[in-house]
Order: C-alpha cells, then structure tokens, then sequence
C-alpha cells in the first residue's frame, strides 16, 4: 500500500486541511471496527507509539495507539494553526510538522513566495523530507491552498517548486481555491496569476475550486433542508456539508463549504485506500486525464451532495447520481461542461455499484456530452467497495474539460484591469528577487494556456476526419 | 504434462482465480478417476497432506488483488495458492504501459523468473506456459509483456500461450488503446498463440443469456474462467487412444496455430445459461453443433440473435473473391465436445472446406477434442476455438482510435517520460497493420 502527504499552507489551505483530517479520522472510524492499524489507515497516518522516547512507529497490523496525520502544515501567521493545536485535532500533528510566522504575507505573493519562500526554504525541505522518510511508498502529495491571498498563493506554489525538485518522482496533486470575482482582497487577481503559471508548470494535476461554487452549493442545500417539503427532507448526518460525528463540537462558519472540499480529497483518494473491484490507484489520474502536459486542470463534481430521508427509489436515484455529476450546479468550479468539450472524464464511483450500472449510465450520458474528437471514448473510471460515511453510494467526477476558460478569462480580465493602470505594483517589486518581468511572463503564461483550450474548443462542432492509417505493402 | 500459469495485474489474478476454481471443483465432481487425475496433474501439485495447489505464479504490482485472490482460494477449502508464489509491489503501474514494461519489468525479473522457475521445476513434465492478463492497464499489459519476453528468452522451446482480456469498448482505461496496441504488437512476435476474451461479448452473455440483473467484474470473470476451462480441461484427440494425459497447450497450439501471421483465437461456448434454466433444458448434439457451426460463419460470439442468412460461399464465388463481407472465414478451428453421448456427435459441418482458406484443407485446419465427461454442470457442452476473422473487428477498431489519438499526440508525453520512443509506437502500429491486413485478406 502506498502513502500520501498533505501539505496545506496558508489560512484556506489549512482550514480546508483541517476539516479533512476530521473527515478521514471519522471515515475510518466508520470502516475499521476492531482498532487494529490497517493498510487503509496507513495511507494518511502513521501509527506512533508515545512510551517510546523515540516515539517509535507502530507497523500494519497492530493496535492502534497514537494517530499521527502524513501532513506538513504552513503558514505565516499563527492564527489558524495555533487554533488546531488547540482544538480536537491537537493530538494527530505535533510540532515538527508546523511551520509558522507571526506576520502574515499582507496578501501579496511576492513576499510569500520569495521573501518567506527563500527565508523558510531549508526549513521547508526539512519537514517535507522527514514526513517522506516516514512513508515506505510515498505515491502523492497532495497540497492545499487558496489562490488569491499572500500565503497560500505565494508560498504554496514555492512549496510545490520544492516538491518537484525534492521529490521529482512523486505525484503532485493540487486542490487550489479560486477567490470569488467579488473577492475581498484587492490583490487577489495579481496573486492568482503569478500561482496560475506555477501551477501549470510544476503540478501533476490541479483540483482547481471557486469559492462561489461553495457557497452556491452550502446555500441551495440550507434551502433544501429548510423547505421541508415532503419527499425532500435530507438527513443531516449525511450530506457532504456536515462535519457530525468528527471529532470537532460546534461548527465554524467556513465549516461547510471547507467540508466539501475536504470530501473531494477523501474520495479521491478513497479507490487507492480502500479494495474494489475496478481500483483506481492515484497515479492512474494524470496518466488518464492529461492528454498534454499544461492542460492538467480537472474540473471536480460531487454527488450526491446530500441524502434524502425518503429511502425508496434506489436505483433511479442512482442513474440520477451520474446525470447531477454532469450538472452545472454540481461543479466545484462555476462551469457548464456539458456545452463545452470534454478531453477526457473519470468516474470515481464508491459504494455498492456494479459494473452494470457504471456501463449503463456511461451509455446514457454519452451522446449528451461533446468529447474531443480522438478521445471519444474518454472514461476512466474506479469501482471502490467502500462508501462514504451516511450514504449508500458516491460519485466523484474529474473532467478535463474546456469549460475551465472562462474562469481563466475571467481572472485575466481583472489581471489585466489593474495591471494597465500599474495599481499596486510598487508593494510586489520592493520584494527582494521580485521582477516586474514576472508579471507579464506570468501573463503570457496564462494567454498561452487559454488559447491552447481555445484551439481545442474550436474543434468541437466541426467533423474531424479520421488520421489515415498507415498502408501496408502487399 | 503439467501447465504453469503465470497471472499478472489485477484482472489475470482475477480471472486466474476463478479459472482455477472451476478446474478444481470440475475434476472433484464426481468419480471420473483418469479425467481428475490427468486435471489434476495439469494443474495442480498435491502436498504431502493432499492439498492440492495450483501451478500458478501471481504478479502484480500492488498488494490487493493478489492477497484477495489468495484468500478467496484459501476459503474454496478445495485448493490453495502456493504460500511463496506471489510477488506484489506497493505501488501499480499507474495505467501505463511504459511504465510496466521499462521500469517495474526489468526492475523485478530476477524475483519473478525464480518464482516461475520453482514452479515448472515442480513438474514433472512442463506442457508449457500460460500468461493470463488484461491489455487495457499498465500491470497485465507492461509488466506482462515484459515477463512473456522473459519466459521466451528461458524457455525458448517451451509453447507460451498468452490469455488476454481486452477492455471494454469505453469507459475502463483512456489510454487502453495504446496499451492493447502496444502488448499485442510485442505479444505477436514472443507467444505461440494468442487466446482473447473481449469484455463487451463476455457482458452480453452475462445480461443476455444468464439473465444477470447486476453484473459485476466477478460475473464477467466466471464466464470467461468456464470458457477457458473447457479447453484446458483434458479431453480426448484423435490419436490419444484413450489416454488423457497429453500436451493441451502443445496440441492447442499445432491445431490452431500454423502460421505466424495468425495467431489470434476466439472463443465461443454453448449452451450458456443461468442454473435455474438448465434444469428445464434438453440438448442434443445436432442441435447444439448446427447452432455453433452458424455462430462460426456469422461470427456470432453468443447462442442468440444469430444471423442464418450468412452462407459460406459456393466455390465458383470464392475464386471471384465475392464474399460478403459478413461471412467469417477460419483459418483453423478447433471443437471441443464434453458430455454425453458426445461419441455420437456428427462434427461435418465444419469440415466444409469453403469455410476455410484455399491454402489449408479441412482436414489439417479442423480438429476435434472429445470427453465424455460433462463439464461445470452442462449435460452436454461444445467450445469453439477459432482462429478466423472474428477478431479482425475489434482489432482494426483498437488500431484506428489509438492511431486516431497518436496523430494528435495526447498521452505520448506520459510513455516518453519512461522510454518508448514515438518510433516504438509507430512499430507497433505497423506490425499490427499487418496482422489487420493479413486476416482481412483471408480467401
């Protein structure tokens, strides 16, 4: 079995963390009954027995003692990291997995990235290295941050550069929040560029999420839950906001939308965890999604986002699960990828699902949804046993799909706005190492990724013809 | 003669496990002492205690499906794996061809080349090797070819038969075309013979003819283990004389395999129903033999919906070369009958020599393999292995989408990235062109 290491950086990235570790812990709370240390467990955490001074590592297949989450947290300020430390999750981090500072990065990625990225690097490493050395098979990392503050954005995309360089062989799968249009942080265009062109040139893959979407998706179950219209009444334990039967008490306001994004990492990872009858093993994504090296931005859907009380129904609120995934309300990302083209799509079913119906609904939803024209038959997907807590069944879809340019467009407009006007540039070049060249590379780097899916997209309505094949001398 | 099966990535562990169940439990059924024995020696060594464990050597790249499969075998009571012929890895191959064949082959050949060398050291006899895995992923494609080089290079008088599952027409893998083009490229030129089960036609039955409402992989798998279970299972040939105990991968392969360009077999077994049916069910031996002679030249791959209209051409018309193009021309074919009265049984139908080539005659391109024995609960049962057109189809559609893909150049990134070259790719598209091109000029 392999491992996987979170890195969560900044106040998004290890709020967002935070509320997955409470989901895994009770995820596996839910599955492993006898509190024996199992493979599925090993995969995020490490087993520590305390007596030990060494704090010795406990193998597979013992009981289990101290549960010690496969995580490096960081970030500039102490705020958030000082909460966990001490809420109920102190006891899964100790010390030598934090990093922090006291004075924050004021929203700017340069001081993320080269002030703190430099001053912190060896630092950094260190701690990367030591989660490594604790991992018999370390497959992925996976980093969470935000995309429009100082910290996240900056710092987070120098810590993936460290990845690749540290760990070239190692999948490096990135969750990235994308800050709202109305985003509160003046800086938040410039911050989110700058990530963009390290994100396309040093990730495996990115998760990217939009804030809005969140939002959108908390408030329309909040609705649901309220009308309480007969035949709609949602279970509470069972909707993929809700954080009960965690460890954490009383919920925080970003709770819920956090949650969502935490339930995206655990049932990525769930087909690689847990056994089933088609795995799905993580480095399995990049290899099926990423048909060119920078077009490696996967458009995350979940469903169902909640469970109704009402039981009956199964199997047709089961093709209904596959038709919600291709929905745009459905979408992490503000997005409609049915009137947009697909490149190539998984399907990341868990729960009890056969074959048969994975076939179909595949068969179903086929002829609705435009592929590109030499991946026409673009589906991966997974089969794991194992379903998420409160639910019979889940579905995890991850579509690389021409649908994510208009956010990118978006984000280069409001770039673009401020940039002609030179608004708040000085802040970004006092930063020693910081060039103004940065920002029109970062730019062009961006423009280049847009027309790429703009090329493809254009191909969408008109009739490739098949490459002729290759003659045989007779 | 003993076979020594090697199963690799997670679906040859899969179908392995089931195929060695079904030859298990076929051989215990019943008092049918020479037929078990000879089953038995085939498959399967006895310890000390008289447990009897299969010749087999488990491969993957991760853990789960070869500790599943061992437990699953474990709990049959009936036969076991060996308790040190597994070899897994903690991390899979990620899908990728490359991946399998460059790095996790050459990285683990010694342990896997002992593992297989206990194993034929074991028998008494070596009959030859199997290697069963899928083309769609990166373990059983890779790894696998790989290992199928390997196994020429140390046995290179020994016959290899190389069992393949090819996916799904969509929704398994993305890069599956790839893979199959790039394993059955390079199985071509190393195996003796090629067996293939396609998941479609393997699904259809499961729905169709065994009324399966929820079918999952292990039902898929059950059918294709039955099917290939009745042509390993011993049987009777021509010039056995009444004795079980002879080469089944050897006559296999010289009854079916007589050209290097042709090397590809299909499968088609009947009757094949859910056990609920059978009991209301009678077959007679002309009945079941005019249905499977038309499934042949109507390349039909199940007992329903078969064409009757398709005809093999008179002779006058094949010198023309008019054949339409849905009559299935053979180049060899090889019946198995099981059950009773099977001594009875009229095989002319498929000594018709306009259903074969010009350039082989009935008599050297058809055989017969007879057992009186029933087999996996069918009174009376016929398996067909042909090697014909029926694969032509599948094969010309695998070749265009992954050339389709390869023109635009998605996905190549990811095979560079681990040594195979765009020039390996284009070999490969090239030799299996040829294949393409030889069967689709059959005449």
């Amino acid at each position: 079995m392999t491992q996987s290491v979170v890195v969560q950086v900044g106040q998004c990235g290890n709020q967002v963390g935070c509320r997955f570790w409470d989901l895994a812990l009770r995820e596996h709370a839910h599955v492993n009954k006898k509190g024996l240390y199992d493979e599925a467990l090993s995969s995020f955490f490490r087993n520590v027995d305390s007596r030990k001074s060494d704090g010795g590592a406990v193998g597979v297949g013992g009981r289990i003692q101290h549960l010690k989450a496969r995580a490096v947290l960081v970030d500039m300020e102490e705020g958030v990291v000082k909460e966990i430390l001490q809420g109920p999750l102190r006891e899964v981090f100790d010390s030598t997995q934090l990093l922090t500072d006291v004075s924050g990065s004021g929203n700017n990625w340069a001081v993320g990235h080269m002030m703190y990225g430099s001053a912190y690097r060896e630092q950094i490493v260190e701690k990367l290295r030591k989660a490594a050395e604790h991992c018999d098979c370390l497959q992925c990392f996976f980093l969470i941050h935000s995309m429009g503050g100082g910290t996240g954005s900056g710092l987070g995309t120098r810590v993936l550069g460290l990845l690749e360089e540290e760990f070239p062989e190692v999948c490096r799968i990135v969750t990235s929040i994308y800050p709202s249009a109305e985003d509160d942080v003046i800086t938040s265009p410039y911050n989110s560029v700058l990530a963009m062109r390290e994100l396309t040139e040093h990730a495996d893959c990115v998760l990217p999420v939009e804030n809005q979407s969140l939002v959108d998706i908390v408030n329309k179950i909040k609705h649901m839950s309220y009308s309480g219209k007969a035949g709609s009444v949602i279970k509470t334990d069972s909707s993929i906001i809700s954080g009960r039967g965690g460890v954490s008490g009383a919920e925080k306001p970003f709770d819920a939308m956090n949650n969502i994004v935490a339930n995206l990492l655990l049932n990525i990872t769930s087909s690689a965890r847990f056994e089933g009858s088609l795995n799905m093993d993580l480095n399995e994504i990049a290899m099926n999604l990423v048909p060119f090296p920078r077009l490696h931005y996967l458009v995350p859907s979940l469903t169902p986002l909640y469970t109704l009380a009402d039981v009956s129904v199964l199997s047709r609120r089961l093709d209904q699960m596959f038709s919600d995934a291709f929905s745009k309300d459905h979408q992490l990302i503000r997005a409609d990828p049915k009137h947009s083209l697909y490149l190539a799509c998984a399907l990341m079913v868990r729960g009890n699902v056969q074959v048969s119906d994975l076939r179909r609904n595949i068969e179903r939803l086929r002829p609705s949804l435009p592929f590109v024209s030499w991946n026409q038959e673009g589906w991966k997907t997974g089969l794991c046993s194992v379903p998420p807590v409160g639910h019979s069944h889940s579905l995890l879809a991850l579509a690389n799909n021409t649908c994510v340019k208009p956010t990118f467009v978006d984000l280069r407009e409001r770039f673009a706005k401020l940039y002609r006007k030179k608004a708040h540039l000085h802040h970004y070049l006092h930063v020693e190492g910081m060039e103004q060249s940065f920002f029109s590379e970062a730019m062009a780097s961006l423009s280049s990724l847009i027309e790429e899916y703009h090329q493809l997209d254009a191909t969408k309505r008109t009739l490739v013809p098949d490459a002729p094949r290759l003659s045989i001398a007779r | 003669m003993s076979v020594v099966t090697v199963q690799l990535g997670q679906c040859g562990n899969q179908v392995g496990q089931e195929l060695f169940d079904i030859l298990c439990r076929d051989a215990q059924d019943g008092q049918r002492t020479p037929y078990c024995t000879a089953s038995w020696e085939r498959f399967f060594h006895q310890t000390t205690h008289g447990e009897l464990v299969a010749r087999a050597v488990l491969i993957d790249m991760e853990p789960k499906v070869v500790n599943q499969s061992r437990a699953k075998a474990e709990r049959s009571g009936q036969w076991r794996y060996g308790d040190t012929s597994h070899f897994s890895q903690k991390q899979g191959s990620g899908n990728n061809w490359a991946n399998g064949y460059c790095v996790h082959g050459p990285r683990h050949r010694a342990v896997v080349e002992d593992l297989v060398r206990r194993e034929v050291e074991r028998c008494d006899r070596l009959a030859g090797l199997m290697a069963m895995m899928s083309v769609a992923g990166g373990t059983g494609s890779g790894v696998g070819t790989f290992v199928t080089q390997c196994l020429r290079d140390i046995y290179p008088k020994s016959f290899i038969l190389n069992h393949l599952t090819w996916p799904y027409g969509t929704g398994e893998v993305i890069v599956q075309n790839y893979n199959s083009v790039l394993t059955l490229a390079n199985l071509y030129r190393l195996s003796d013979a090629i067996l293939v089960h396609e998941n479609d036609t393997v699904h259809r039955i499961c729905s169709q003819l065994l009324n399966i409402k929820h079918i999952s992989f292990s039902d898929v798998n059950r059918v294709i283990a039955h099917q290939l279970g009745s042509v390993l299972q011993p049987a009777l040939t021509a010039d056995s004389y009444g004795c079980y105990s002879r080469n089944p991968l050897g006559e296999l392969v010289s009854a079916l395999a007589c050209h290097p360009e042709y090397k590809l077999l299909s499968v088609c077994t009947i009757p094949q129903m859910s056990s609920s049916s059978i009991a209301y069910s009678t077959f007679s031996w002309p009945g079941l033999l005019k249905h499977l002679r038309q499934m042949l030249i109507s390349n039909t791959k199940m007992e329903e919906g078969i064409d009757w209209q398709v005809r093999p051409p008179a002779a006058s018309e094949r010198t023309r070369s008019l054949t339409g193009p849905s009559f299935n021309r053979s180049v060899a074919n090889l019946l198995i009958l099981r059950g009773k009265d099977v001594y009875s049984a009229e095989t002319g139908g498929f000594e018709d020599p306009a259903l074969y080539t010009s350039w082989l005659s009935p008599k050297e391109a058809f055989d017969v393999w007879k057992s009186p024995m029933p087999f996996n609960k069918y009174e009376k049962s016929a398996t067909l292995v042909s090697n014909s057109q029926a694969l032509l189809r599948p094969l010309d559609n695998m070749v265009g989408k992954a050339w389709n893909m390869f023109a635009s150049r998605a996905y190549i990134h990811q095979y560079i990235k681990f040594g195979i070259s765009e020039e390996d790719f284009l070999d490969s598209f090239t030799s299996l062109e040829q294949v393409v091109a030889s069967y689709s000029q059959l005449s």
